[in-house]
C-alpha cells in the first residue's frame, strides 16, 4: 500500500493483520472442529469451507480497513475475528445442544440461533466498513456531539413509552421490534453516541470545568452553568435506565461517564465524587427496590435461593467448577443446563468447556483489544480522538468487567451482552460500529503526518510536558491536523537523517509513547 | 490528558487481573464443591452413554439396559413389567425416574463412592464404564403371588411381606400399577401418551400405595393398643366391658362393636376375647385408661411418626394424631379418628411382634454389586426401637393365634398356624356409607415366624359395604404367606 515514500518508512501494519486473522481463522476453525468430534458429528470438509468462509469475511473486513484505514491498528481487528469466532462456535455448540435436549424430551428441536448470529456478524462488518467509509476523519463526529446526545437519549427512552408488545421481552423493555422484523436494543448504540456526545461536550468546556469554580472540601468545583448539560444528560440516561431495570447499562453509562470527566479535566476529585455519589446511590437503590436487593442476595448466596432467583447463577458456578483449570474440552459439557447460556452467560458456557486456560486466553484477547485501543488514545494527536478512544476502550473494559464479574460471582449480577461473543445482533452491529471508530482514530494517530518543510525538532526536553491544548475541536476544520504553535508534535515523519530506520515502528508513534 | 489515559489503562489491567483472580478462585479453589454438588446435574454422568447397571432379585433381572441402534446407546427394559413397578420403578428421558431407578441411582449409573475403585480401574484400563448392580430382597415368587392376589380380582390395595428378622422385604406390590417400560421408551412420544394416561386415571397408578399411601388403619391397630396393654399391667384375662355400644367420655358420640354384637356372652370379656372378637368398645376403654402419652409413646416404638424412613425410597409417615381429648383417644385406639398407617408400616408392626419385639429397620437393597457382580456392599440388619419384651411379643403372638381362628376367609393353610389381626376401617368424607378398607396383618409360623404379611385393600375390595378385612384382605395374605413359607423350606 506504499503510496509515497514517507509511508514505506511507517509501516501499516497491515500484513501483520492479514497473518493475525488468518491465525483466527486457524483458531476458530480448529474450535469447531473439536465442537464437531465432541458432539459426534460427522467430521467433513465443510468444516473447512466453514473456516474459509470466515477467513473470506474478516479479509474482506480487513480489505476495507486496508482500503479506507491503512494505518488503523494491526491487532484490533483480529482480537475482534478471534472473539466473533469463538462466539459463533459456541452459540452453534449450543444450538446442538438444544436440539439434543428437545429429541430427548420428544419436543420439536428449536430454530438455530447460529443463523441469525452469522447473518448479524455479516452485517456487523458491513456497518464496519460504512463507519470507516462514511468517518474518514473522528473529529468530524465532535460536531454531531449535541445531536449524539439527543438522539442517544431518545433512544434510551423509547423502548420506555413505546408499547410494551413492542418493547418487552423477556420481562424488560429494552427492545424496539419491528412486526415481524428483527428486534434491536438501543441500549447497546445508545453507549457510543453518549460517549460521542460527553467527549465532545468535555473537550469542548474542559478547561472551564478544570478552571473556573469554588474551592469545596480542598477540592475545585466546576461552576454549576459548565456542568449542568453533563450532569442532567447523566442523570436522565442512569434514570431511565434504573426505570427500566436496565441496571448493567445504568451500571456502564455513569463509570463511562466518571472516567471521560476525570480523563478530560485530569482531577482525580471527580472519581472521589463520582464513587461516592455512586456509594450513596447504590444504598438509597438498595433501600428502595426489591428487586436490587434480590439481586445482592443472590450475589451473596446463590444457593440460599437454588430453586428461585439463585437458580442461573448456581448453574454458572457448576458449570464453571465443573470446567476447572482445562475444561471439559469444546463440545464435551453441558453449558446448556445455565439458563440463557448464549446470551449473557456465554462466558460460564466457555468456562465450562474450555476451562480456566480457556477463559484467560479470552480475557487476555479482551485486554489486546483495550489496551490497544488506549494505545490509540494515548498517541493520537487531539483532544476529542484522545477522549474518545479512551471511553469507546474503557466502555469495552467496564462492560466485560460488569458482565464476566456478575457471572463468576465477583460482583451482583446485571444483565449484560458480552461483546462479540453473546448471541445478539445489537449487540455485534454496535460493537463492530464502536470498534470502527476506534480503528479510525488509531489510524489518524499512526498516519504520517503529510509532508511539510523541515520544522525544527522541538527540544526532547519540551518533549515531557502536556501535549495537547487546545482551546476548542469545534473551531478547527476537519481534515487537516496542523500542528497548533507550541506543541511539541511528533517529528514530521519522514526519512531524516537522525530519524530510526525503516524497520523501526512508525516515528510518529515511537515518537509519542515515548515521550508522552 | 495522556496522564489520565494512562492511569485508566492501568485500571483496566486492575478489573481484569481482579477478574481473573476470581475466576481463578472459581474454577480451581471452589471447583471440587461446585463439581461434587448433589444438585450439579453435571456430576451425574449421563445416563445414556453408558451401560447402567441391573436391578435383579434371586437371579432374575428386573431391570437392565442393552443396547440399541437408535439416538440413546442403550435402551431400558423391564422384563417383568407392572407387578414389579413399585420396586424398579422407571427410567424416562422425559419424565425422570422413581423408586430404585430414582434412590439407587448413584450405584446404577457407577458415580457411587463405593464404587470407586472400580471407577478407577476403568479409566485406566480403558474399559467402557457401566454402573453397578441392585440386587434386592425381594423374593420374585412372593412379588407375583401378592401383586395376582391383588389384581386378579381388581383391588386397589398393596400388600408388603417383610423377613421379621432383618427387615428384608420380601414383596411390595401395588396395584393398580404401571408399566415402565412405556415410560421407558425410545420414543418420547410413547413415553408422553404412556404418562398422559396414568397421571389422567382416577387412581393414579404411578403411586406406589405400599409406602406412599396413609390410610385409618381400623382393628389392625388394636395391637398397638395392646401390646401397650400388655405393658402396662394388664394381661390377657383382664376384664374389660363387653357392652354392644358405649357413649364416648364428654360427648354424644356412641361407638359400637361391629354390626352391634356385644363382645362375648358376659358383662364383660377378656383382653384375650376382646381381641379375638376385635371389640370396639373395650378398646375404648383400654384407650380411655392407658391414656394418649402411653398409646403414643408404644406407636413410636413401632416406627410410627418416623419421617425419615427411607427402603431406600422415603416411606411416607405413619402417624396416631394429636389425641387432644379422650374421646379422640378412644376412636385412636381401635384405629380410626386420626390414626393412618401405610401398608409398610402395619408390615413393621407384625414384623417386630413375630421378631420379639424388636423392630427392624425394613429395606428393599441386599447387596451392591459391581458391574462384573462382585458384591461391593453389604446391607446389614438394622434394629430400630423394641416396642415390647420378648415375653409381651409371646403373649401377643398367642392372642393373635385367637384372633385369626376368629377371623372368617379362604386360604388357611393346613399345618402352619398363622397369628393374625384384621381391620376393616372407616374412612372417607361419609364413613358409613363409604365402602371400608380392609386390613390384614399377619406372621407365621407362630412358632418360628418366617414371615410378616400386610395387606390393604381400599373402599371394601369387591365386595362393598359389606367388605371385612377377613374376607377381602385375608386371604391375599395367607397365599403370600403360604408362598414365602414354601420357598423358606
Amino acid at each position: 500500500m506504499a503510496r509515497d515514500s514517507s509511508a514505506a518508512a511507517s509501516p501499516t501494519g497491515r500484513g501483520i493483520e492479514l497473518v493475525m486473522l488468518a491465525l483466527a481463522a486457524v483458531l476458530t476453525t480448529g474450535a469447531l472442529v473439536l465442537v464437531e468430534a465432541n458432539q459426534e458429528q460427522s467430521l467433513t470438509t465443510d468444516l473447512l469451507f466453514v473456516g474459509l468462509a470466515y477467513l473470506v469475511l474478516f479479509s474482506l473486513a480487513h480489505v476495507a480497513v486496508r482500503k479506507l484505514a491503512p494505518y488503523a491498528d494491526p491487532l484490533i481487528l483480529p482480537s475482534v475475528a478471534l472473539l466473533n469466532g469463538l462466539g459463533l462456535v459456541m452459540i452453534h455448540r449450543l444450538d446442538l445442544a438444544y436440539a439434543a435436549q428437545a429429541e430427548l424430551r420428544g419436543r420439536p428441536a428449536p430454530s438455530e440461533l447460529i443463523g441469525a448470529q452469522v447473518t448479524w456478524t455479516v452485517a456487523g462488518l458491513v456497518l464496519f466498513a460504512a463507519v470507516l467509509f462514511f468517518v474518514r476523519d473522528h473529529r468530524t463526529l465532535a460536531r454531531y456531539g449535541y445531536t449524539a446526545g439527543f438522539v442517544g437519549l431518545v433512544l434510551l427512552a423509547l423502548p420506555a413509552v413505546l408499547p410494551s408488545s413492542i418493547s418487552e421481552v423477556n420481562g424488560a423493555r429494552l427492545w424496539i421490534r419491528i412486526p415481524g422484523g428483527p428486534g434491536i436494543q438501543p441500549g447497546e448504540f445508545v453507549k457510543i453516541l453518549l460517549i460521542i456526545f460527553f467527549s465532545a461536550y468535555l473537550v469542548q468546556k474542559r478547561n472551564l470545568l478544570s478552571t473556573a469554580g469554588r474551592r469545596f472540601l480542598g477540592m475545585e468545583l466546576p461552576r454549576a452553568r459548565d456542568l449542568a448539560p453533563l450532569l442532567a444528560a447523566w442523570g436522565l440516561s442512569v434514570a431511565i435506565m434504573v426505570f427500566q431495570r436496565d441496571l448493567g447499562s445504568s451500571l456502564l453509562i455513569f463509570g463511562l461517564v466518571l472516567v471521560l470527566l476525570y480523563t478530560a479535566t485530569e482531577r482525580i476529585s471527580w472519581m472521589v465524587i463520582g464513587l461516592s455519589a455512586f456509594a450513596v446511590g447504590a444504598t438509597i437503590a438498595y433501600q428502595l427496590f426489591g428487586h436490587v436487593r434480590v439481586r445482592v442476595q443472590i450475589w451473596l448466596d446463590p444457593f440460599e435461593d437454588y430453586e428461585g432467583g439463585g437458580f442461573q447463577l448456581a448453574q454458572a458456578l457448576f458449570g464453571l467448577g465443573t470446567g476447572g483449570v482445562g475444561g471439559t474440552g469444546l463440545g464435551a459439557g453441558r453449558p446448556d443446563l445455565v439458563p440463557f447460556a448464549e446470551t449473557d452467560f456465554i462466558f460460564a458456557s466457555l468456562g465450562e468447556e474450555l476451562g480456566l486456560i480457556g477463559l484467560a486466553a479470552i480475557m487476555l484477547v479482551y485486554l489486546v483489544l483495550i489496551t490497544r485501543g488506549l494505545r490509540s488514545a494515548l498517541a493520537v494527536r487531539d483532544s476529542y480522538g484522545k477522549l474518545l478512544a479512551t471511553g469507546l476502550s474503557f466502555s469495552v473494559a467496564l462492560q466485560i468487567f460488569v458482565v464476566i464479574g456478575g457471572v463468576t460471582k465477583l460482583i451482583p449480577l446485571t444483565g449484560l451482552t458480552l461483546p462479540f461473543l453473546s448471541y445478539g445482533g445489537s449487540s455485534l452491529l454496535a460493537n463492530y460500529a464502536l470498534v470502527a471508530i476506534l480503528l479510525r482514530i488509531s489510524h489518524v494517530a499512526r498516519a504520517p503526518l503529510p509532508q511539510r518543510p523541515a520544522q525544527p525538532r522541538a527540544p526532547i526536553a519540551e518533549a515531557s510536558t502536556e501535549l495537547v491544548q487546545r482551546p476548542d475541536p469545534a473551531n478547527r476544520r476537519g481534515g487537516t491536523t496542523p500542528t497548533p504553535a507550541g506543541e511539541p508534535g511528533p517529528a514530521p515523519s519522514g526519512p531524516g537523517p537522525a530519524g530510526p530506520g525503516p524497520s523501526g515502528p512508525g516515528p510518529s508513534e515511537r515518537g509519542r509513547s515515548d515521550h508522552s | 490528558m495522556n496522564r489520565p489515559v494512562r492511569r485508566v489503562a492501568l485500571a483496566v489491567m486492575i478489573m481484569v487481573v481482579a477478574l481473573l483472580a476470581n475466576i481463578t478462585y472459581v474454577q480451581v479453589v471452589m471447583a471440587g464443591q461446585y463439581r461434587d454438588d448433589p444438585r450439579n446435574q453435571r456430576s451425574q454422568i449421563d445416563e445414556y452413554s453408558r451401560q447402567r447397571g441391573q436391578i435383579t432379585a434371586d437371579g432374575q433381572v428386573l431391570a437392565q439396559s442393552v443396547e440399541s441402534d437408535g439416538r440413546l446407546r442403550f435402551a431400558r427394559q423391564y422384563p417383568e413389567g407392572p407387578a414389579f413397578a413399585p420396586i424398579t420403578g422407571f427410567l424416562s428421558t422425559v419424565y425422570g425416574k422413581g423408586a430404585l431407578e430414582r434412590s439407587a441411582d448413584d450405584v446404577l449409573n457407577g458415580t457411587d463412592d463405593r464404587l470407586f475403585v472400580r471407577r478407577l480401574s476403568d479409566l485406566i484400563t480403558g474399559r467402557d464404564p457401566a454402573g453397578g448392580n441392585v440386587l434386592t430382597t425381594i423374593d420374585p415368587e412372593v412379588q407375583r403371588v401378592a401383586y395376582e392376589g391383588l389384581e386378579s380380582r381388581g383391588y386397589t390395595g398393596a400388600v408388603v411381606a417383610l423377613e421379621p428378622q432383618t427387615g428384608a422385604i420380601l414383596g411390595m406390590a401395588s396395584t393398580p400399577s404401571y408399566d415402565p417400560n412405556r415410560l421407558a421408551s425410545p420414543d418420547p412420544k410413547d413415553q408422553q401418551e404412556a404418562w398422559k394416561e396414568y397421571n389422567n386415571a382416577e387412581l393414579n397408578p404411578l403411586t406406589n400405595r405400599a409406602i406412599s399411601e396413609i390410610e385409618p388403619p381400623g382393628s389392625t391397630f388394636k395391637l398397638v393398643t395392646t401390646a401397650a396393654a400388655l405393658q402396662n399391667g394388664y394381661t390377657p384375662e383382664s376384664r374389660l366391658t363387653a357392652a354392644r355400644n358405649i357413649q364416648l367420655a364428654d360427648s354424644t358420640t356412641t361407638l359400637e362393636n361391629y354390626n352391634g354384637t356385644p363382645c362375648g356372652s358376659g358383662d364383660t370379656a377378656s383382653l384375650r376375647e376382646a381381641l379375638a372378637r376385635s371389640c370396639n368398645t373395650a378398646f375404648a376403654q383400654l384407650g380411655e385408661e392407658l391414656g394418649a402419652d402411653k398409646l403414643r409413646a408404644q406407636a413410636e416404638a413401632f416406627g410410627i411418626g418416623r419421617s425419615d424412613l427411607q427402603i431406600p425410597m422415603p416411606v411416607g409417615a405413619s402417624q396416631v394424631g394429636p389425641m387432644s381429648d379422650v374421646p379422640s383417644t378412644q376412636q385412636s385406639a381401635i384405629g380410626q379418628r386420626d390414626v393412618r398407617l401405610t401398608p409398610m408400616q402395619l408390615a413393621m408392626i407384625g414384623g417386630s411382634i413375630a421378631n420379639g419385639g424388636q423392630t427392624m429397620a425394613p429395606h428393599l437393597i441386599k447387596e451392591i454389586q459391581s458391574a462384573t457382580l462382585d458384591p461391593v456392599d453389604t446391607t446389614e440388619p438394622d434394629r430400630m426401637a423394641r416396642s415390647m419384651p420378648p415375653d409381651v411379643a409371646g403373649t401377643l403372638t398367642d392372642l393373635m393365634l385367637g384372633s385369626e381362628e376368629r377371623t372368617q376367609g379362604g386360604g388357611k393353610i393346613t399345618g402352619v398356624r398363622i397369628a393374625s389381626k384384621t381391620g376393616t376401617a372407616e374412612h372417607g368424607e361419609n364413613p358409613k356409607s363409604t365402602p371400608p378398607h380392609a386390613w390384614y396383618v399377619a406372621f407365621a409360623p407362630a412358632e418360628d415366624p418366617k414371615v410378616a404379611v400386610a395387606v390393604l385393600v381400599e373402599s371394601g375390595g369387591d365386595r362393598g359395604a359389606e367388605a371385612t378385612g377377613g374376607s377381602v384382605a385375608a386371604p391375599i395374605g395367607r397365599s403370600v404367606i403360604a408362598e414365602a413359607l414354601r420357598d423358606a423350606q
